[in-house]
């Protein structure tokens, strides 16, 4: 567990990795900590706008005050906190999954099937995923499971050239060549000797992707086109929040904090784990100042830029 | 290029749903459906729509607005000024006040200063545009005016002119459509400088931790020389695939904070157009998006080859 190690040694990785932690407890154990049921509406006129720290009706005191039909705030975050991370992750690992598939046959196939697959990629890439995400919810009935997938299905891009620029660049390497003259078939060769050695940026990219995710889902949620409405879901109580801004400004304060340091804990666990994973990466790369292409440990630690790439 | 056009194409074609069901109205009977789908021609065969459609749209011709009732090229050309304002502002702002900050972080490492900048900037850039968005119009527009703060330190929340903009002078006009444009461009601006100064920071140390730095100042060349002339200058190069890395990260946040601002570009067009399915827009928006995004590509290609005289004769 050395890498843990350095993890916890490190100090942005080990404060991401805390909030990280926190925010998954908080939605592990919410049916434990809710003072309230997150879709409960009871009698409205007595019950919304609570400031918070006022003390309900019902005797529940809300720490974070009500929203403006009388739930919860408080209920609503640490529900909202177990959609909002499990959407990151499983739209994140939908993404590997593809992306990986992707790259690793390009790269491995090689030739036409290759330069088609990365063209597809590239175009693919060339889309801000917003639009391609706006589009693409608005073609189904809203659910829980389409912001998932259609978050997995417009990340996987990046994975994609991240997984075909490892697999090339190991191809060439001596033990590769030792294991095929060995006699090792593709399908063992991939998982014993190319994906083990090529999962550190791809880690990397999925630490960050995951905040990437769950800022998006929000997003979305935001416009409406996200998590289906009773649902808790930060994206939709910051959009809760912004009809009643005068009233009450905390109703969109509190998820908006939660988003923002969710984020900043990814990224953050992100940038630990590159340097973790990677001791030399950083400085070995500059000492021969290149363009940097989108896989190279010089980029920094931004979520989009880390899925956007550049076109070669 | 023409795969981006061809998977925007395919995407919206393939989808479930039937335009012209929504274009007729739920009251309609089986045949005026069938009139409205041979006017929308969606009765012919997919590749000869596909065709037709790629004609017309490299011509120019992007079609009618299902639900404007006017062709798209006019609703692009009254959204269009607005988005680009909007993005040529907060990139001009992104990439100075960016740089200054970030060199500022490099020159003063490890100090209070640049501990303090570093935490503010990576909270900043991780917080949602909308949310930033939100709370600068909690405090700029509804604080302001609730604590009685001096008028120009309230600033409007919606729109790019004020209603009374048409009675105003030139010059009036001139400072209401800037003051419209204040807190936009500062949720945007906030944001992107954040991102920018973390990546100035970063490239501009490890440049100055590595071999060839060494050497410059072993070779006994003055500070002031090595710190402008080779870690300034290297630090700075990676700062220019930024530009093309950072442009759709920068469409998105545009799509959000004019929804928030009602601010009447193609981010609020492209959310109007997909939730009333209006697909020519929502396809051309696309395509348009797509091609700011390449051409961004494109420049930040050039600019390097300018900026970094070792790629001018063929890339490895």
């Amino acid at each position: 567990m050395t890498v843990m190690r350095a993890l916890l040694g490190d100090a942005r990785s080990a404060i991401g990795l805390a909030i990280l932690t926190g925010f998954a407890l908080l939605g592990i154990f919410a049916p434990l900590l809710a003072p309230a049921d997150p879709t409960l509406q009871t009698d409205v006129v007595t019950t919304r706008f609570l400031a918070p720290f006022a003390i309900g009706p019902e005797g529940i005191r809300h720490l974070l005050g009500t929203d403006a039909l009388g739930r919860d705030l408080f209920s609503r975050l640490v529900y909202g906190a177990r959609i909002s991370l499990a959407v990151g992750v499983v739209a994140v690992a939908v993404s590997l999954a593809l992306g990986v598939a992707v790259g690793v046959a390009a790269a491995m196939i090689g030739g036409v099937a290759e330069r088609a697959l990365m063209a597809v990629t590239d175009a693919a890439l060339a889309m801000p995923r917003i639009v391609l995400l706006l589009v693409l919810v608005t073609l189904w009935e809203q659910s829980l499971m389409l912001v998932v997938l259609v978050l997995g299905v417009t990340g996987w891009m990046g994975v994609a050239r991240l997984a075909r620029a490892e697999v090339h660049g190991l191809l060439g390497r001596p033990f590769v060549e030792a294991a095929r003259a060995s006699g090792q078939g593709s399908i063992r060769l991939l998982v014993r000797h190319l994906l083990p050695n090529a999962a550190t940026p791809l880690i990397v990219a999925a630490a960050l992707g995951v905040g990437n995710a769950i800022m998006l889902e929000a997003g979305l949620s935001f416009l409406g086109l996200g998590i289906p409405a009773p649902a808790p879901s930060w994206g939709n109580m910051i959009a809760n929040g912004r009809d009643a801004l005068v009233n009450a400004p905390w109703v969109a304060t509190f998820p908006g904090l939660a988003v923002a340091l969710t984020v900043v804990a990814c990224n953050l666990l992100g940038d630990g784990l590159r340097d973790a994973l990677d001791p030399q990466g950083r400085a070995a790369s500059r000492l021969t100042p290149r363009r940097p292409s989108a896989g190279s440990s010089v980029l920094p630690a931004m979520p989009d830029a880390a899925a956007a790439g550049t076109s070669p | 290029m023409l795969l981006v056009v061809t998977l925007t194409f395919s995407l919206i074609s393939l989808a479930p749903g039937d335009p012209a069901r929504l274009w007729v109205g739920p009251g309609a009977g089986e045949a005026e459906l069938a009139a409205a789908r041979r006017a929308l021609e969606l009765d012919r065969p997919l590749a000869l729509r596909y065709g037709a459609w790629l004609v017309a749209f490299v011509r120019g011709d992007w079609g009618t607005s299902l639900t404007q009732q006017r062709p798209v090229a006019h609703v692009l050309r009254d959204a269009l000024p607005h988005t680009l304002v909007l993005t040529g502002a907060s990139l001009l702002l992104t990439y100075v006040g960016g740089i200054v900050l970030g060199l500022l972080q490099a020159v003063v490492r490890r100090s209070a200063v640049d501990t303090g900048l570093t935490v503010t900037s990576l909270l900043v850039y991780g917080m949602p545009s909308y949310w930033l968005a939100i709370m600068l119009v909690l405090v700029f527009s509804y604080g302001a005016a609730r604590l009685g703060w001096p008028g120009w330190l309230q600033f409007p929340a919606m729109g790019v002119a004020g209603l009374d903009a048409d009675f105003l002078s030139p010059w009036g006009r001139m400072i209401d459509r800037l003051r419209h444009l204040t807190l936009p461009l500062a949720t945007l601006a906030a944001i992107g400088v954040a991102g920018t100064a973390r990546f100035v920071r970063g490239a501009v140390l490890d440049v100055r931790g590595s071999g060839f730095v060494r050497t410059a100042r072993a070779k006994g060349l003055s500070s002031r020389a090595v710190e402008t002339r080779h870690v300034l200058r290297n630090g700075l190069l990676p700062v220019i695939t930024l530009l093309g890395l950072s442009l759709p990260a920068l469409v998105s946040g545009t799509v959000f904070v004019e929804v928030v601002f009602a601010w009447p570009g193609m981010g609020r067009v492209m959310v109007a157009a997909v939730g009333g399915r209006d697909y020519p827009v929502v396809m051309a928006v696309t395509a348009l998006f797509a091609v700011l995004v390449v051409v961004g590509n494109l420049l930040a290609d050039v600019l390097y080859t300018v900026a970094d005289p070792r790629l001018r004769r063929g890339r490895p």
